[in-house]
């Protein structure tokens, strides 16, 4: 006969017994809410199929996700939003008019792939939406490397297009082209590449979620004063492409950091917490990592686009970049 | 004199919500004498005390029941009048078992006469002869300090009259009194502060005839301006180097190696080293007022002012009572629980101790008692390190908690200690606080530090065994 | 095309050659004997002899600095085997097998707290000693069960059983549990004594329905203190193992219920 047990029973657990008022889900919604702006900011430029595309990469996340922990036999984690923030970003990161039954293929990837075949969130090597960016642009080259223009339903005829990076990678090539390369950058018909404020409000080519900066950089903004990322990582791809991009010449500073993938990769890719470094130091060498990388690949390199390569290089060299910065503990002897 | 701001401010650290307006502005009370008090032979750091009374004796108020035992050791005194009806092995808040004398303080020896004014209070019925101290000389001053039984009462117990003696060749050049009292809920040393400041006075000036002459540095966080005003009354006209410092709120302040930098800008080195070693000597203000009493009045250290506060308790107060008190009686004195405690703390609640029962006693360093209902508690998971960073940013003594935890789920000890320095860990509990996944990190880090501890005596016993062959 | 064939061949000869010469002259000298005691111990590598795996022990066997018959998993006829490769005397080992004197589940143990931490017994123990009402059972959060390199231990209602078929008595959950109520007894004993609380029956009571008391009815029924079959430490009833009672009928005769003559006990009673 099992004894009578006492009335009241207090959880037992280790200290600490107080806690911030953080989770998982929380953080989650804060990126989801700092992306709102380019989100909108896309589906304003690119029209309907950037809403089928964000819509279709999303809900296939949650659905693979939820397929795949049931598969697993381990606990459904839909309810922390990751599957929701990898399916925005990996949205954000393709052409608005990519064909859906692709973003399917991608968003599965993504999840299926990238994420639960190593163990779900946390156990993952590399940045899922990029790891997926990276497989649709090997095996779905032709469809990801051809954008729709902003307001392509005003003129029908003309409604696909390179991104400017295209044309801006020549100018890297000859001193023969430095006449070519404009300062004030405001000559479109003359040479292809956007005005400075199209680039920064996003009336240029290019994919669904890269080409607003000013969109970008509010959410960065706000990730920044609720504390989910610090600046370190994009303050140092930023300033590195900036710098990188002052010493090589060709395109302008300005162009090379607002152009392609860099707002979108420093704020919102890099600094994913599991793939990026924990440290402080360690996020400052990643991103001059990654900035250095990005701007390598687009100047030698066989794609205009060097930012998902240059981060997925950078996740798989994380571990390493950990181990060197190490935090010095409080009062610890010099060897 | 003079108040100053810290120049110091260590990286990491945390801001829990600090709750201490539940029981700032209560003034301390003494609580009846309870019935039974469960006094322990282990209420500091160090080896227990050896009981010396049998079951049947009558004892008197502070006279010896528990000798030092030991070179780190405290001795232990009745805290009232009483019979002795057991003397059994009694689990303390951290679960483990010492031998506790159980005193019946209703029973009266026969022919004897009134039960004594024990109650807890201070300075009625000296034990001990008072001694002056301007005239006494260091070693009977500190011999005092040994046989009030005096030990730390912030927390970790460390027995007074050792840490006042430092081995030759170090030399104390800062004397700190830690009034930081940096854990949420807590505001006995507050009060104490508050109320006693004149005590506190009195106990420097017996601190440092027996450390010689050094510095003193009063350190208070800014959130208690009222006991920084109290203690530069008491203070105004005192000789020597002696300075207020005012520390920012941040936890943990209290924690002595950081409250040594923030004060002084001094850094203690990694264990073995000690505070003395950069010439420090660090004290918490209820052990200050402690040796004061001991000392002018006689009064060895038997009952200390606990907090008990929560939202699940009817009245939060700062009570005065005997060591041994059971925390039943504590809460029945702030008239009882309201609704349903989920969790009782005894301690702060960033590095107290969750305890199963109120038959728990008080020692000489429980600093508070907690019933925390369950909107204030949380639960923990078992989810995966994200990486994040929190705890990173949070750790004070800037370790890396995450891959500790990481290095302590794959039971890889080794690299949790030599890679990650995991012994150099003050489990204060930063970086729990802030883990998005809800970790118990402090709990892994713990685990390694037993482990790593158990491995190390093990080696040693070998050691001694073949030595010995 | 024939310089190819020419080439490759004379590659393939040469690096044939230079291995002949390698394997002749620069092997590595070992005693065969080394091989032939690895092959004769089970291979399970559980470590339960104290060394490093079955070829650790095969080396310190065969140079003579450690005992025969240290592996328990091998047991009688490994020992055999090794003793015959050797030439030494074979000394006879008995099979012994892990058992948690516990069986105090939680439908029959009361708990004083709801523990939220690490499920692991070592970690549980120090959060306020458990959040068990007897201090001295089983916790049931898997210490052992998570060290057994064979699977042998299962939890199930908050208690560890040992499933006597699938141990091989390495000894290793006997080091891993925090509250040291697993004993290594011999594997052809039946009947156990499943608790280890030496308080007495009031208290033990107080904390679990099915502890021992102390009530000494198994030595009665057993043939008395003569007969030697029990020992007690405080009001604990123990089973003298070099000298065990035979009769099943004093398992029922129990009235705490916390004796065993279960010979798989896979299920505790």
């Amino acid at each position: 006969m099992k004894p009578k047990e006492t009335a009241e029973h207090f959880i037992l657990s280790s200290s600490p017994h107080a806690h911030a008022k953080s989770s998982v889900s929380r953080i989650m919604l804060d990126v989801v809410i700092a992306l709102l702006p380019t989100t909108a900011a896309g589906i304003w430029f690119f029209g309907m199929p950037a809403v089928w595309t964000i819509a279709t990469c999303v809900t296939t996340c949650i659905v693979t996700e939820a397929l795949c922990r049931l598969a697993m036999k381990r606990d459904n984690t839909i309810g922390d939003l990751s599957a929701v923030v990898t399916g925005l970003l990996l949205a954000l990161n393709l052409p608005a008019g990519i064909p859906l039954w692709m973003a399917v293929v991608g968003s599965v990837f993504a999840i299926g792939v990238a994420k639960q075949v190593f163990g779900g969130l946390g156990m993952n090597p590399f940045n899922p939406a990029l790891a997926a960016r990276a497989f649709m642009l090997i095996s779905f080259t032709g469809p990801m490397t051809t954008w729709l223009k902003p307001f392509w339903w005003r003129t029908p005829d003309a409604v696909t297009t390179a991104t400017p990076l295209a044309t801006m990678k020549t100018w890297f090539v000859a001193e023969a082209t430095a006449s070519a390369s404009p300062h004030g950058l405001c000559d479109k018909a003359a040479t292809g590449i956007p005005c400075l404020w199209d680039m920064l409000i996003g009336n240029m080519p290019g994919c669904i979620g890269e080409v607003s900066a000013i969109a970008l950089a509010i959410g960065a903004v706000y990730l920044l004063v609720r504390k989910v990322i610090t600046w370190h990582i994009p303050v140092a791809f930023i300033a590195t492409v900036f710098v990188y991009s002052l010493i090589a010449g060709g395109a302008p500073a300005m162009a090379q950091v607002l152009t392609g993938g860099v707002m979108i990769g420093a704020c919102f890719m890099a600094t994913d917490y599991v793939t990026s470094p924990t440290t402080a130091k360690g996020k400052l060498v990643f991103g001059v990592g990654c900035g250095a990388l990005c701007m390598v690949i687009r100047q030698f390199g066989g794609y205009p686009e060097g930012c998902s390569f240059a981060i997925l290089i950078m996740n798989s060299v994380c571990p390493l970049v950990n181990r060197w910065t190490q935090p010095k503990p409080f009062g610890a002897r010099k060897k | 004199m003079r108040t100053v701001k810290s120049n110091f401010k260590f990286k990491g650290g945390v801001h829990p919500d600090y709750n201490k307006e539940l029981a700032r502005d209560k003034a301390i009370e003494t609580l009846p004498l309870p019935a039974e008090l469960v006094v322990s032979m282990s209420q500091h750091l160090g080896a227990p005390a050896k009981c010396i009374v049998k079951v049947g004796d009558f004892v008197k108020r502070g006279q010896l029941i528990g000798e030092k035992n030991g070179f780190i050791s405290v001795c232990v005194r009745a805290p009232a009048d009483g019979k002795v009806t057991a003397i059994e092995k009694r689990p303390g808040p951290t679960g483990g078992k010492a031998d506790a004398v159980i005193l019946d303080t209703t029973a009266k020896e026969e022919g004897s006469g009134e039960q004594g004014t024990g109650n807890g209070e201070r300075g009625t019925g000296n034990v001990l002869p008072p001694l002056d101290w301007k005239a006494a000389s260091r070693e009977d001053l500190l011999k005092r300090v040994e046989e009030a039984g005096i030990c730390g009462m912030g927390g970790a117990g460390f027995p007074t009259a050792v840490k006042l003696n430092p081995p030759p060749g170090k030399r104390c050049e800062y004397l700190i009194l830690n009034g930081a009292e940096c854990e949420p809920y807590l505001t006995a040393d507050f009060r104490v502060m508050l109320e006693r400041a004149d005590r506190i006075r009195v106990g420097v000036e017996i601190m440092r005839k027996i450390l010689g002459q050094c510095a003193v540095r009063i350190a208070v966080e800014a959130n208690k301006p009222e006991a920084i005003a109290a203690l530069e009354k008491a203070f105004a006209d005192i000789e020597g180097n002696v300075e207020i410092v005012v520390l920012p709120v941040l936890y943990p302040q209290g924690s002595e190696k950081h409250q040594i930098f923030a004060t002084v800008g001094r850094v203690v080195p990694e264990p073995p080293a000690l505070p003395i070693d950069v010439g420090c000597v660090v004290e918490n203000v209820g052990t200050v007022a402690a040796i004061a009493d001991a000392v002018e009045k006689g009064e060895p250290l038997l009952s200390r002012v606990t907090t008990v506060s929560g939202d699940a308790v009817a009245e939060p107060k700062n009570i005065l009572a005997p060591c041994g008190t059971k925390y039943a009686d504590l809460v029945a004195f702030c008239g009882g629980e309201k609704g349903t405690p989920a969790k009782v703390i005894s301690g702060g609640t960033m590095m107290g101790f969750a305890v199963p029962s109120l038959e728990i006693a008080t020692t000489r360093t429980t600093s508070g008692l907690l019933l925390l209902s369950k909107n204030r508690v949380f639960q923990y998971g078992s989810g995966p390190c994200i990486n994040c960073g929190r705890c990173v940013r949070a750790c004070p003594m800037n370790l890396n908690p995450a891959e500790i935890s990481k290095a302590v789920e794959a039971d890889d000890i080794q690299s949790a200690e030599v890679d990650y320095h995991v012994m150099d860990c003050i489990e204060c509990g930063a970086c729990s606080f802030g883990c998005p996944e809800y970790r118990t990190i402090t709990q892994m880090c713990r685990r390694a530090k037993n482990s790593i501890r158990a491995r190390i005596a093990a080696e040693k016993a070998k050691a001694a065994a073949a030595a010995g062959k | 095309m024939t310089i190819a064939i020419v080439v490759i061949a004379g590659v393939g000869l040469v690096a044939a050659i230079a291995l002949a010469v390698a394997d002749r002259y620069l092997s590595v000298k070992e005693d065969p004997r080394i091989g032939m005691v690895t092959a004769a111990l089970p291979g399970a590598n559980c470590g339960g002899c104290g060394f490093a795996g079955c070829d650790g022990y095969a080396r310190a066997l065969v140079a003579g600095t450690a005992p025969n018959g240290a592996c328990a998993a091998g047991g009688e006829a490994c020992a055999a085997a090794v003793a015959k490769i050797l030439g030494v005397e074979a000394t006879a080992t008995e099979r012994r097998v892990a058992l948690v004197k516990c069986c105090g589940t939680r439908s029959e143990a009361i708990r004083v707290g709801d523990y939220n931490g690490i499920c692991d017994c070592n970690v549980a123990a120090t959060t306020a000693g458990g959040d068990k009402g007897c201090t001295y059972g089983c916790l049931g959060y898997g210490a052992c069960a998570n060290v057994c390199p064979k699977g042998a231990i299962s939890i199930s209602d908050g208690l560890a059983k040992v499933d006597k078929r699938l141990c091989i008595g390495c000894g290793k959950c006997v080091k891993a549990c925090p509250k040291h109520i697993i004993e290594l007894v011999p594997a052809s004993a039946t009947i156990h004594v499943l608790c280890a609380n030496p308080d007495k029956g009031p208290a033990v009571r107080k904390v679990c329905g099915v502890g021992c008391m102390g009530c000494h009815l198994c030595e009665k029924n057993s043939g008395g203190k003569e007969a030697g079959h029990f020992t007690f430490q405080g009001f604990l009833a123990k089973v003298n193992y070099e000298n065990p009672p035979t009769d099943e009928q004093i398992v029922a005769k129990c009235p705490a219920k916390c004796m065993a003559a279960d010979p798989h006990f896979e299920s505790g009673h």
